[in-house]
């Protein structure tokens, strides 16, 4: 998995709480494999970004010329909620997206970023507001995330402090993968799995 | 110390914690769908195998057409949808996983043929890559969806890392009005609580108005647990769990049985047992609901009017409102039952069940159906108990399409789409934009309100059809 220490990018505002993974990426777009050649970026917001004829919609924050480069979204609040759908972050890694601002997110849509070296920062509501008011009052302006001293730099310079879990944040900043940190306890969990089957024989 | 259901069930699963409180938790049975194929993808990358096949298994339900099964794969909707059906058999095929592919009798959605097997029992923990895993925890289990990276590690592992989450004990007193099914309980709960309402939470649905639902109207309830944000849905299970399971095909036999049920029995929370929240529902208030707008909160009972998002308090909710009020071309003050129904469709994970069929028969017998509408049962072997009822005879002489089993138009992802600007009343689960194809307008009800609007072609209150209102 990828570390994640600092990320200085463009933040591009969206102005909408309850953004629930249907919107992040449509479910017909579920069905395409992914590779290195082609990216679940075309499919990020689709419908809120292209028209019924595939045309981006002006409007969308994202087909603006200043937030195009966006690696950063701050959104309203429960960002991600609704299917489990990894894709959702798949279509925002793609993108170019590597952390989202929000007020709370979907529980499963949450841990996927972080399975994915993506940063999901927790900043409360009025934060967050602010954060998109400044966003928008300077189209094309960066936030500075740094992950060791949880802090968000809004465009003004002020520092905005976030939590994020310890043993998240570990793997994070160290790109650990969970399936190597699993297998090193392979002796414990053969020993469970020995004692639990064993109360529990159909189970086996 | 008195503990919570979820409690037992965790403190039974973890093989070690960390300092910081990352616990390693053994999955007991993990299901895989046509979904899945990133996970298993990723795994064959990484040069890994599955570790304990039989702890696994696999259905082919969200990618499956309806029509034309005779002819198996070759009916699906295009070759995307064929190669994901073709790629589950294939992955289970090099893992040695157990899979119940299009044709196989035990086919269904993943969610009905859990509890159905018999492989959901009360005090496992079961995953799936699929937020709807919920649902079984109406058996008394602990179970969550997840995403595809941590379906990886499962598959590779059979353990997960979990933070543990907190519990919310939502109760429903008192006694549900006739006509007034789990469908509806569970709307009111999101309707009172919202869609992040019990976010970081297992939810624990308790009182009398849950313990006097069937095994099937608690599945429905537990199916929508993560519609008000929770990570799991759980019931205490009880002598109508144990018969539910008795003699299923992979419920456990003999002495086994007999085990499983003294391990059961010690599962129910104790008196005393602390939750870090509480909600209190009024069961004998209630009445049947629908959605109006684009998110499952968005629920009101059927005598309600839209309401002006002038008057929510909450400014994202006003926005919410306003943006589903033009996506849904509804207005405010209208009433429910003005509303104008194009489509119908009962089935999906929540309302697919047998007594689900049922309850819709019981409407449509001896009506006729005035919109387009169909029937996808939950899995093929309740399509063929509900032959064996004549259920199927009810649907087809009322103008309802029988169709075999599957996801369906719960998210149309086989192409069972509503098209755009139609109008759907729906037993499903979410009513989000474009769920049931692009532009498409859903709204979410029980089976019995379905039927309802399928013989008169508008919201329509069930209770007064039965009366002969109509
Ligand atoms: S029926 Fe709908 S909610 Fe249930 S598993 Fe299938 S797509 Fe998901």
């Amino acid at each position: 998995m990828k570390s994640f220490t600092t990320l200085t990018a463009v933040a591009a505002p969206i102005e909408m709480a309850n953004i629930d993974t249907d919107r992040v990426i449509p479910v017909r777009f579920l069905r395409k494999l992914r590779s290195d050649k082609a990216g679940y970026d075309p499919y990020l917001f689709h419908d809120m970004r292209f028209d019924n004829d595939g045309r981006e919609k002006p409007d969308f924050v994202l087909n603006q010329p200043a937030y195009r480069k966006a690696g950063i979204i701050v959104a309203g609040a429960n960002f991600g909620c609704g299917s489990s759908r990894e894709g959702a972050v798949y279509a925002l890694l793609d993108y170019g997206i590597r952390a989202v601002i929000a007020p709370s997110f979907g529980d499963i849509h949450y841990a996927n970023e972080l399975q994915n070296g993506m940063l999901p920062v927790i900043l409360p509501e009025e934060i967050c507001r602010g954060l998109r008011d400044q966003l928008r009052a300077k189209p094309g302006a960066s936030l500075a995330i740094n992950l060791s001293a949880q802090t968000v730099i809004d465009t003004e310079g002020f520092a905005h402090p976030f939590t994020i879990d310890p043993v998240y944040k570990e793997r994070l900043l160290k790109g650990l993968d969970d399936i190597g940190l699993v297998l090193e306890n392979t002796p414990v969990i053969e020993s469970f799995e020995h004692d639990y089957h064993a109360q529990r024989p159909w189970l086996a | 110390m008195a503990l919570t259901m979820f409690d037992k069930i965790w403190n039974s699963h973890v093989i070690l914690e960390k300092p910081g409180g990352d616990a390693l938790l053994h999955i007991d049975r993990n299901f895989v769908h046509e979904g899945s194929f990133h996970a298993f993808g990723a795994l064959a990358k990484e040069g890994r195998k599955v570790r304990k096949p039989r702890q696994n298994f696999a259905v082919a339900d969200h990618y499956v057409p309806t029509v034309g099964r005779e002819r198996g794969v070759e009916a699906a909707e295009d070759a995307d949808a064929r190669n994901m059906i073709r790629l589950l058999e294939e992955n289970c095929r090099v893992n040695d996983i157990a899979h119940y592919g299009i044709d196989d009798d035990r086919q269904g959605i993943v969610h009905v043929i859990g509890p159905e097997l018999g492989l959901t029992q009360p005090g496992l923990t079961v995953t799936c890559g699929d937020s709807h895993t919920s649902t079984h925890g109406a058996l008394g289990a602990y179970a969550f969806g997840t995403g595809a990276s941590q379906l990886k590690q499962i598959l590779a592992t059979q353990c997960l890392w979990l933070k543990r989450p907190k519990t919310l004990r939502i109760v429903v007193n008192g006694q549900l009005a006739p006509g007034v099914t789990g469908k509806d309980v569970v709307l009111a709960i999101i309707a009172k609580i919202g869609t992040a309402g019990a976010t970081g939470h297992v939810i624990e649905f308790a009182g009398s108005a849950i313990s006097g639902l069937t095994v099937e109207g608690r599945l429905t309830v537990c199916n929508m647990a993560i519609e008000a944000g929770g990570r799991a849905g759980m019931i205490a299970p009880d002598d109508k769990v144990y018969e539910y399971l008795h003699g299923r095909e992979f419920s456990p036999k003999g002495a086994d049985w007999d085990r499983a049920l003294a391990q059961w029995r010690t599962l129910p929370s104790d008196d005393g047992a602390r939750f870090d929240r509480e909600v209190t529902l009024d069961g004998a208030k209630l009445e049947p609901m629908l959605t109006w707008g684009t998110s499952p909160e968005e629920a009101l009972p059927v005598s309600g009017r839209i309401p002006d998002p002038k008057s929510l308090g909450d400014a994202n909710q006003r926005a919410h409102a306003e943006q589903a009020l033009a996506y849904m071309d509804l207005k405010p003050g209208m009433a429910l039952t003005d509303i104008q129904i194009d489509r119908a469709f009962i089935g999906s994970c929540t309302n697919g069940r047998i007594e689900d069929l049922r309850a819709a028969a019981a409407v449509l017998k001896g009506r006729k159906a005035v919109i387009q509408a169909w029937v996808s049962p939950g899995s093929t072997a309740l399509k063929r108990q509900a032959e064996a009822e004549g259920l199927d005879k009810i649907f087809l002489d009322a103008g309802v399409e029988w169709r075999a089993s599957g996801c369906s138009s719960c998210a149309a992802m086989n192409g069972d789409k509503v098209p755009p600007g139609m109008r759907s009343a729906s037993t499903s689960n979410r009513n989000f934009e474009g769920r049931q194809g692009k532009g498409a307008r859903t709204h979410l009800m029980s089976p019995a309100m379905t039927a309802a609007a399928i013989v008169t072609g508008r919201v329509t209150d069930v209770r007064t059809l039965a009366a002969g209102k109509h």
